[in-house]
């Protein structure tokens, strides 16, 4: 009799994506950088990296955020709308009281601070009342946009406290070049700093182990001595928190405070966890692949602007991104599902 | 021999949920290194009684002793830690984790620890799998394994956590026959190292092969108990339900000259089965069975046009029919009942006559494309008093049923349709003896009346019961038909692990 299940070797394909669609996201990542560069000799060149290095850095940090509530089973659409409130509302606070003006990390803590009170509102409703995060997220961001114009301005404010000035100039690298001067913000170490406390966590914590678990399955996190609950109010302060730091680096990088900004970009970095191989039903992500997410998004409308793609098509191009991610994790889930079947085919 | 004192004890435990009794009095004893059989029908208390053990619920009155100290009622935390362990049909896994995760995580937990080494986590697992003798790759995720193997790393999890009474909701139901022996070869190892193990279990056959003990509850009282080698099947089955069965009654000789309604020739589909012909008279109950993973469920898919097949011809009543979908199945006048009827047979939170109607709206709409309730009314009670679905009304939700009337619902809904074929995958997994006996009972009937029936399963004495063919699929292939006088339990059997 013919044998039926074919040779159950691990799949070419998953070796090469690795646990978390790293592997296809380096290929992705180069296969882009060699097209583009061919296309336009200019790419290659430090310009691009200082250019991807400071669109990377703001967005990275708001990727961390998404990234543990999405590995918790949820997701949050609040968290541009908590970053500009905590951004906006430093410059404002140190402008009018002069309170922390010369010193650009207290206007760091308090944007954090600002960012965990408001992350509580979404700890409350999702932890406390146990409503869907969607919609508990959705609305949080109107209140806090609509609070932040209400309240607190709605004016673009181009002085900011001399503290926040002077790192908003910090630069680590400065590339010159006929079209002028490119540079990175000294910003981009807390930025990877970040990144790494959020890998630590993830990996050698049970607070963060147990996360996953949730994403996993509540219920059996529950019945396995998890404090669904407790971990849950953790996730939505941690992730207001790292949304105010992420508001802050926003603000102070652009240089100008502008309280219309960010809410509406909540698109590129969804879209750049999702690519970096976080499962959208939950429990699954890593922190190498959302940063190679985000560098990738950046990378892509960077190369759209170098192609002579006009700059609408950026959406466009993120959002089908965004579904190319999400269909790749339910095909995968599929091909291995039927791998499964064979497996017990075989022993049968 | 020397009877050792009891580990567990729970003493005439009484629990009400409203006016209804579902626990009144009850007491078990469970020893050390014993497995111990805990049977009844669904709704004889037999979860009522697990969730008190382990804490889920609270007792009316009554103990429970553990180790000599006794407790009014326990936490879920309290009786983990007091080393009782309950391993749930789902198996409360995480999907998403390792197999050392999931082994060792909960034990993390309950330390009170706040950093995981993955190191650690994967000593303290393989030494729990090898202290069982099992293979399991720990560094699997849960969801890629398969479901003995999750079932194994359950087991290991309690381990982990010094279980010392391990309660297990019916093991041996998703398991193929090598893998319950595999099982029972844990669960003997297991004895030996003086844990206890409690099966709750329809399959009388299987757990009772290793039981030394049982107990058996009927409307929430214990009917029997007692070493398992002063009781015989039939003496089980009168206790759990309370009346005398003969579980084997023949089937009715084959209509040899009766018309095929269903003609299969040479049906394949890549990876899953191939060359698959077999005919189904009129009136004729055709049993398939295999191991799990043998196709014997894709072949079924494939006849519903869930997973259309890729090659063959299929006729009914004579005429070629298209199989892509499950629509073109329903026209052709096919009807399934899947295997998983919570997920896939029935809306749970939806009223039994919404149920019963959902598959033949087509059939009961009037003018303007608009619902007859009346005729839709006369379905639903003709379907009930056929089927003798007990509810207390037809607008009370199937979440309120117990797992045999459910099934009674699922059938229904394609009885009234009146198929020309009807296909049952695993018609009474989880269903009570009273039930399955009457199931049986009203699917010969149908037979009698003209209809084509295809059961497909595992249980084998069901299957001689009731079926007057049996063909037998291993990877994929039909290996051999059972009729007449070759067709006994022995026979099944040895084909299915030839």
């Amino acid at each position: 009799m013919r044998p039926l299940a074919p040779a159950l070797r691990p799949l070419p394909l998953d070796r090469l994506r690795g646990p978390n669609n790293e592997g296809v996201l380096v290929v992705s990542i180069v296969v882009l950088s060699l097209v583009v560069g061919a296309v336009d000799s200019s790419f290659w060149s430090v310009r691009t990296l200082l250019n991807i290095g400071s669109a990377s850095l703001e967005n990275v940090v708001f990727a961390m955020a998404v990234l543990i509530v999405i590995i918790s089973g949820g997701i949050d659409v609040s968290f541009m709308a908590i970053g500009i409130f905590a951004g906006y509302g430093v410059i404002v606070l140190t402008g009018s009281t002069g309170f922390g003006a010369s010193s650009a990390w207290v206007g760091f803590v308090l944007a954090a601070g600002i960012g965990v009170l408001l992350g509580s509102l979404n700890a409350a409703a999702i932890a406390g009342l146990r409503l869907p995060t969607l919609i508990v997220t959705l609305g949080t961001q109107g209140i806090i946009r609509g609070a932040m114009l209400a309240y607190v301005g709605s004016k673009v404010i181009p002085n900011y406290p001399q503290g926040l000035d002077r790192l908003s100039t910090d630069y680590l690298f400065t590339a010159s070049s006929s079209a002028g001067d490119t540079r990175l913000n000294i910003l981009i170490i807390p930025a990877v700093l970040i990144c790494l406390l959020v890998s630590l966590l993830l990996r050698y914590t049970t607070l963060g182990r147990g996360i996953y678990a949730i994403g996993g399955d509540a219920e059996s996190a529950r019945r396995a001595g998890f404090r669904v609950a407790g971990t849950q109010v953790f996730i939505y302060l941690f992730a207001g928190l790292l949304a105010g730091v992420a508001g802050m680096m926003h603000v102070t990088q652009v240089r100008l405070a502008n309280p219309y900004e960010l809410v509406g970009g909540e698109l590129d970095v969804i879209a750049a966890v999702v690519l970096g191989g976080t499962s959208i039903f939950g429990g699954k992500g890593s922190v190498s692949g959302t940063v190679l997410g985000v560098v990738l998004i950046a990378l892509i409308k960077n190369s759209l602007i170098l192609l002579g793609v006009p700059g609408t098509w950026q959406r466009a191009t993120v959002g089908l991104l965004l579904l190319i991610g999400v269909s790749a994790q339910a095909l995968s889930a599929r091909v291995r599902r039927r791998h499964v079947d064979f497996l017990a085919q075989a022993s049968a | 021999m020397v009877v050792a004192e009891p580990l567990l004890v729970a003493s005439a435990v009484s629990k009400h949920y409203g006016g209804i009794a579902a626990l009144e009095e009850v007491s078990l004893q469970v020893r050390p290194g014993e497995v111990h059989c805990l049977a009844g029908e669904n709704g004889s208390g037999k979860s009522t009684l697990i969730k008190v053990i382990s804490g889920v619920e609270t007792p009316d009155s009554g103990s429970i002793t553990m180790d000599g100290k006794s407790f009014a009622r326990l936490t879920p935390r309290q009786a983990i830690s007091l080393g009782i362990e309950v391993i749930f049909q789902d198996f409360s896994l995480f999907p998403n984790l390792t197999v050392a995760e999931n082994i060792a995580m909960a034990t993390y937990v309950a330390g009170g620890r706040r950093t995981v080494r993955p190191r650690t986590l994967r000593r303290i697992a393989a030494e729990v799998v090898s202290r069982i003798g099992v293979q399991l790759d720990l560094d699997a995720r849960v969801e890629d394994l398969s479901v003995a193997d999750r079932q194994l790393t359950a087991i290991c999890r309690a381990l982990a956590r010094d279980a010392r009474v391990i309660f297990m909701d019916e093991p041996t139901t998703a398991l193929t026959w090598r893998e319950v022996e595999a099982l029972f070869a844990v669960v003997r190892s297991l004895k030996d190292s003086g844990v206890a193990l409690v099966f709750v279990s329809h399959k009388l056959e299987e757990v009772l092969r290793v039981s030394d003990r049982i107990t058996v509850l009927r409307n929430g009282v214990v009917a029997v108990t007692g070493d398992v080698s002063r009781f015989d099947r039939a003496a089980i089955v009168a206790a759990m339900t309370g009346r005398a069965f003969t579980e084997t009654s023949p089937a009715d000789s084959a209509r040899a000259g009766a018309p095929p309604v269903l003609e299969v020739d040479q049906l394949s589909l890549r990876g899953y089965f191939e060359d698959v012909s077999f005919l189904v008279h009129q009136g004729e109950v055709l049993g398939v069975t295999g191991l799990l993973g043998s196709g014997r469920t894709e072949i079924a898919e494939a006849l519903f046009g869930i997973i259309p097949a890729d090659h063959g011809t299929v006729r009914v009543d004579g005429k070629p029919v298209r199989l892509r979908s499950v629509h073109d199945a329903i026209r052709a006048g096919i009807g399934y009942v899947p295997s998983d009827r919570l997920t896939q047979g029935v809306f749970l939170d939806q009223t039994i006559s919404l149920n019963v109607i959902a598959g033949s709206i087509d059939r009961l709409v009037g003018r303007g494309n608009l619902l007859r309730r009346g005729k839709a009314q006369q379905m639903v009670e003709r379907a009930a008093a056929e089927l003798r679905i007990r509810m207390s009304s037809a607008s009370a939700t199937v979440r309120s049923l117990s797992g045999g009337n459910q099934q009674r619902v699922v059938l229904a809904k394609w009885l009234v349709r009146n198929p020309h074929i009807l296909i049952l995958n695993s018609p009474t997994v989880g269903v009570d003896v009273g039930s399955k006996h009457e199931i049986l009972e009203m699917l010969r009937a149908k037979g009698r009346d003209g209809m084509g029936i295809i059961v497909i399963s595992d249980d084998v004495p069901e299957l001689v019961a009731v079926c007057h063919r049996v063909l037998v699929v291993r990877r994929g292939r039909i290996t051999d038909e059972l009729t007449g006088e070759r067709l006994t339990e022995e026979a099944i059997v040895k084909e299915l692990v030839a």
